[in-house]
């Protein structure tokens, strides 16, 4: 194990995701610095195409194969770029875990969601008994609220709405206790009334646990709440850093302005969108990937 | 005060839930829309709101058109049109139009922009005015988009750009009521808030008169002369945006009005104090 000094949570350096395409390469990321401390919350913002999501799957090595990574991933101070398969399967979902978008897909419809638990946390957890794997599941399900967990574990994922289906994977990702949680667009799919339940959730969690927080998402006001450092990004690139009221209050790039005035607020006395205009060179309204390979 | 362009009255519709039918055995229905009745002004732009499930979206229907109504009226100009038969809807079609969520799956991918947009004519029998090509560059260049493009084809362009042309081709018959069903909902938000210029431009210049329908609630406070909240098929609330989001007097909006994310009003206060000094301007 390589150890160094520093006792930051994650550390990425220089990560850069490229795609060999027809017309040359390019980077879906490119060039990304992230720094977390232990217990902290990162909120990674961008549009589509930004490269957030991507850069999600890379921090943990499950960018597409045909995708090249290089840079640096440090989870508390391992790097994980150019760690072997084996080990790598060892630290995703045990140091860190990931929850995505779509619950519905994650989720094996064959099996309850009992036994999709034990079998996550049996296969980091060696050697523990099934009657332990179970107990484990059922305080996972209890942890994130869900009521009557004992009964509920022997159900399967069709049984549960889309909120409690992502309690489910948010309880499957903590039974081991990462130091770490990605979440990639977790409310995203869901109702604001579910959203509000499980951003509290997320929320007291981290407050409980300690457990580091990446958030991904394109929703500002949703970072807004729970980050305490953000990164936006665009076009692969992170175009400004900061803690979460630095960039609310003194938006620097123009981009992260332009974004700012965007959104829709509702509860603006004003009223009145300060839309980029289209055509604007600050945030093309075409979205098409451009031509070029890396400038 | 002037009668409603729209009215929509005691609106039911139910679905047969599948396998509960038999051969002599009616199926139990599932009511997705349990008396709903509403009113539009010309003009104005009534919201629709609600979370997955409310039946927002199937009451829509109902009021374009889309789907028959179990029971109730849709009145347009005072005309009943719930009856209406395949030769009567095409004149209901000229003054209702719709524009949907996702664009690339409601524009056909094989066809240029020009036969996109020219389509709800050519269904009506109508001629194009001016021809087709000039047709389109006008209406293009009506939605903020380049006319040079009209030979184009859906995939080549942007997800806002695609929305503008799901607009256009809404526009083309030249409609008195647009239903809007979660039109800006899947756009990123910089583009978001194009569309919903675009949108409310369209209504100021041409006086258009929009159903819109959304589950985003800043998005309808941005957008609606009035808002109607719906949960289980049913209206629960409804009046001026104002007092709806101002002071919400049933539980349910304001539950949702409490669930909605936001930004802390205070640091927008100084994002906006901070701009306009840098920019030397009042924002």
């Amino acid at each position: 194990m390589t150890a160094t000094t520093s006792d930051a949570l994650l550390e990425v350096r220089d990560l850069t995701v490229t795609f060999q395409t027809p017309r040359g390469p390019l980077d879906a990321v490119r060039s990304l610095d992230l720094d977390l401390e232990p217990g902290g919350a990162l909120g990674i913002v961008g549009e589509s195409g930004s490269g957030k999501s991507m850069t999600s799957l890379a921090i943990m090595g499950l960018q597409p194969r045909a995708a090249r990574r290089t840079g640096s991933v440090r989870l508390l101070g391992r790097e994980l770029v150019g760690m072997s398969e084996p080990d790598l399967r060892r630290v995703r979902g045990d140091r860190v875990a990931m929850v995505f978008q779509d619950p519905l897909s994650s989720l094996n419809p064959y099996y309850t969601v009992g036994l999709q638990i034990e079998e996550a946390y049996r296969a980091h957890r060696p050697g523990v008994t099934r009657r332990e794997a179970r107990r484990v599941a059922v305080e996972a399900l209890e942890r994130v609220h869900i009521r009557d967990a004992a009964r509920r574990v022997n159900h399967y994922p069709h049984q549960f709405s889309g909120g409690m289906r992502q309690r489910v994977m948010i309880a499957m990702a903590l039974s081991t206790e990462p130091e770490l949680l990605i979440a990639d667009e977790p409310t995203t799919a869901l109702d604001v009334t579910v959203q509000a339940q499980i951003l509290d959730l997320l929320q007291e969690i981290r407050r409980e646990t300690g457990t580091g927080l990446v958030l991904i998402t394109h929703d500002l006001a949703v970072v807004s709440e729970i980050t305490d450092h953000i990164v936006v990004m665009k076009d692969g690139v992170c175009v400004e850093r900061g803690p979460v009221e630095r960039i609310f209050t003194r938006p620097q790039h123009p981009y992260t302005r332009a974004l700012l005035d965007a959104v829709p607020r509702i509860d603006d006395e004003i009223g009145e969108l300060r839309a980029v205009t289209p055509g604007s060179a600050v945030v093309p309204d075409q979205v098409v990937p451009t031509n070029g390979g890396p400038a | 005060m002037s009668e409603p362009l729209l009215r929509a009255t005691n609106l039911v519709k139910e679905f047969p839930i599948m396998g509960t039918g038999g051969l002599l055995r009616r199926p139990a229905t599932f009511r997705a829309v349990d008396d709903v009745s509403f009113e539009i002004r010309a003009g104005e732009t009534l919201a629709l709101v609600g979370e997955s499930g409310s039946g927002k979206s199937t009451t829509a229907r109902l009021a374009a058109r889309l789907l028959d109504v179990t029971s109730g009226t849709v009145e347009l100009d005072g005309e009943d049109v719930t009856g209406l038969g395949r030769s009567e809807l095409r004149r209901f079609r000229s003054e209702v139009q719709v524009v949907f969520q996702d664009p690339f799956s409601s524009l056909n991918p094989r066809h240029t922009v020009e036969r996109i947009v020219t389509a709800p004519l050519t269904y009506q029998q109508r001629t194009v005015p001016g021809g087709a090509r000039a047709f389109t560059r006008s209406l293009m260049e009506r939605v903020g988009l380049d006319p040079d493009h009209s030979q184009k084809y859906p995939a080549q362009f942007s997800g806002g750009q695609a929305q503008r042309i799901g607009i256009a081709r809404a526009l083309a018959v030249g409609p008195r009521v647009v239903v809007c069903d979660e039109a800006v909902s899947a756009l990123d938000v910089s583009v978001q808030a194009q569309v919903i210029n675009l949108l409310r431009d369209l209504q100021r210049e041409e006086g258009l008169t929009y159903l819109f329908i959304a589950h985003d609630l800043a998005v309808v406070r941005q957008i609606a002369t009035r808002v109607a909240v719906m949960t289980q098929g049913q209206i629960v609330e409804e009046g001026d945006r104002d007092s709806v989001f101002g002071a919400p007097r049933h539980e349910y909006t304001r539950k949702l009005l409490d669930a909605v994310p936001r930004i802390r009003p205070e640091w927008e206060r100084q994002r906006r104090a901070n701009a306009a000094r840098s920019a030397g301007a009042p924002a």
